[in-house]
């Protein structure tokens, strides 16, 4: 993550400080979507005063819908991508993925890890590796959970080789109802720091649109205590930004 | 008790015996089995560093990255560069499907290697047990001069091996390591709500000693549950009880209770606090009648004289018979009549066969 000074409560509660790669899990359900932590993200690694280079996979919209969107937050997707700041893998027009010739679900996910390798490879800045979403990305790829979490935890090892961060868009109410150990709960295992975007626990409200709750768990090489920490915050989503507070504290 | 865990593994089986083997089981409400297992790695690193051990190696499997085996080897005092005269990691993390090897050969990715002081090796047979079992065997052999010493066996995650393989070849596997007389002992991590009970019971009885981490706080089900107690739940990522069982040779099994926390100086292991009485106590099911006499109620309860009781402290025995003395009787009235009933025997019983109503004639 970028070390500027936080702008929200939820940078400083995901943001670990000591500069390396950290892998979060965002997940969200049907009440309430977390897409917009994703629009977030992205608008923060894309901050003019950073050298910060995203590979953004794309499952679930084309670039227009996330260009029109960011514009409107003040980032122009298409000037970030025509800098070689964003590489924007989408995986329904992309093509230098050899749609043609995909072969199994296999050889399109190890091609897909390909791709992300390369560009954390080539870059010489911190790179953040986005995946909208974990479980678009099971039904595209044809492919099995356990293949997709192969493909995750490929991408762990390159937080560790080089730094980079790692954050991916689950659905959790997918998975809620199945009988055997589900990709959900093993990514939960892997990953540093997960956010859950939930409805408010109190109930419905006008001014506060849900609740997030961020868990700290020991990072990699970090054995700092401040690691081990849950923040509990809520949001309030604006036409251009997303106010977050701890409950009780709005102002 | 987990001082207990590591000298079993530390002295290994005896001759003729299957190698011990310890289970570390832990759930995602508290993942700290990690933790559990680094303790244990280092506490037998120091021992085969420092030759207290029957052992004289270690290979550790590890799905975590061997940087950060290093970093951790480091922090706690040890040897890194000297290490891989007595430490040999076998690396599941980096490239366990060769993904990398494969891209690299294309050109596609240049594949550079992990830079670590750690004598690593690449596991490429995550899916082939017989080529697993070799790796390990041989790396044990490469340490051990002539083809002696015994060397420990640790595994970061056994649920790896699950995922790419069924119970039955890791058990078999698992079960080949312990018969094998190279091995002094052997241990894993196996995250239980990721499998299948069966394949927890079959890893079960492939170990000789299980240790289970359980949360401290026991949360309520549902994720609002969980969100609306964010303190509670903090506490579950540093703090844990740690259920011990293990087999004896005469099959009896002994159970032990331990918290620890998880710091940054590493994990601390104390006897179950008093809390946890508390909480004990507090779970008895509440009935609409009293179960329990407060202090005052023992009190006045032990006060009470009962009739008969002869407390023997030298005063005049008194048997109560009914009616007060006449001594302590009040004024008499001399001018009035009064009827005088005496009673025909002390020892009368209230519940007499004689019917008092006998002579009426009704």
């Amino acid at each position: 993550m970028s070390s500027f000074q936080y702008s929200n409560p939820l940078e400083e509660a995901v943001d670990g400080g000591h500069g390396g790669g950290v892998v979060i899990l965002l997940k969200d359900c049907v009440e309430n979507s977390g897409r917009f932590i994703i629009h977030q993200l992205l608008k923060r690694a894309l901050l003019p005063q950073s050298s910060d280079v995203v590979v953004f996979l794309a499952f679930a919209q084309p670039f227009n819908h996330y260009d029109r969107i960011l514009r409107k937050m003040g980032c122009n997707l298409s000037v970030q991508r025509d800098k070689r700041r964003l590489l924007f893998i989408d995986i329904f027009s992309d093509d230098t993925l050899d749609k043609g010739n995909r072969g199994t679900g296999d050889d399109m996910i190890i091609e897909l890890y390909g791709k992300v390798h390369r560009a954390v490879e080539d870059c010489g800045s911190r790179v953040m590796v986005i995946i909208d979403d974990v479980s678009l990305m099971e039904l595209h790829s044809n492919s099995s959970p356990s293949l997709v979490f192969d493909f995750f935890k490929y991408c762990y090892s390159l937080t560790v080789q080089y730094g980079c961060s790692v954050v991916a868009l689950i659905h959790s109410d997918v998975y809620s109802k199945e009988d055997h150990p589900s990709l959900l709960l093993q990514l939960e295992y892997l990953v540093d720091v997960v956010i859950n975007v939930e409805p408010l626990a109190s109930g419905l409200a006008a001014d506060v649109h849900g609740q997030l709750t961020v868990t700290r768990k020991r990072v990699g090489d970090d054995f700092s205590e401040s690691r081990n920490r849950v923040h509990n915050l809520h949001f309030r989503i604006k036409d251009t930004n997303i106010d977050y507070f701890y409950p009780g504290n709005k102002n | 008790m987990a001082e207990l865990i590591c000298r079993t593994l530390r002295d290994g089986g005896l001759e003729g015996e299957q190698a011990p083997a310890l289970s570390i089981n832990d759930e995602i409400d508290c993942s700290l089995g990690f933790c559990v297992f680094e303790h244990i790695l280092l506490q037998l690193c120091s021992f085969v560093s420092s030759q207290k051990s029957s052992a004289k190696h270690c290979v550790g499997r590890v799905s975590r990255s061997p940087l950060y085996c290093g970093k951790l080897l480091k922090k706690n005092g040890v040897d890194v560069a000297g290490s891989s005269k007595w430490l040999k990691v076998l690396d599941w993390f980096t490239d366990p499907l060769c993904w990398k090897s494969k891209l690299g050969e294309s050109g596609t990715v240049k594949n550079l290697p992990l830079a670590t002081s750690l004598s690593v090796t690449s596991c490429k047979s995550i899916k082939n047990k017989d080529a697993l079992l070799s790796s390990i065997l041989e790396l044990g052999k490469e340490m051990s001069l002539y083809g002696k010493g015994r060397f420990i066996v640790g595994m970061d995650s056994v649920n790896e091996m699950l995922r790419h393989a069924s119970i039955i070849p890791v058990s078999s596997l698992i079960n080949t390591l312990r018969s094998h007389d190279k091995i002094c002992s052997m241990f894993w991590l196996l995250h239980a709500d990721l499998q299948h009970p069966q394949a927890i019971s079959a890893l079960e009885y492939a170990s000789t000693m299980k240790a289970t981490v359980e949360p401290i706080v026991t949360l309520a089900d549902g994720l609002m549950a969980q969100s609306s107690n964010p303190s509670l739940m903090e506490q579950n990522l540093r703090r844990g009880k740690l259920f011990i069982r293990i087999k004896r040779r005469n099959g009896c099994v002994k159970s032990m209770f331990e918290e620890f926390c998880a710091t940054n100086s590493g994990v601390k292991f104390s006897p179950v606090s008093s809390e946890d009485i508390i909480t004990a106590q507090s779970l008895v099911p509440s009935v609409q009648f009293n179960l329990q006499l407060s202090e005052k109620e023992r009190y006045k309860r032990g006060k009470v004289v009962l009739p008969f009781e002869h407390q023997g402290n030298g005063a005049e025995l008194q048997i109560y018979n009914g009616r007060r003395p006449e001594t302590q009787c009040g004024c008499i009235d001399k001018g009035s009549g009064k009827i005088i009933y005496l009673r025909d025997s002390d020892d009368e019983l209230a519940d007499s066969d004689e019917d008092p109503d006998d002579d009426l004639d009704i």
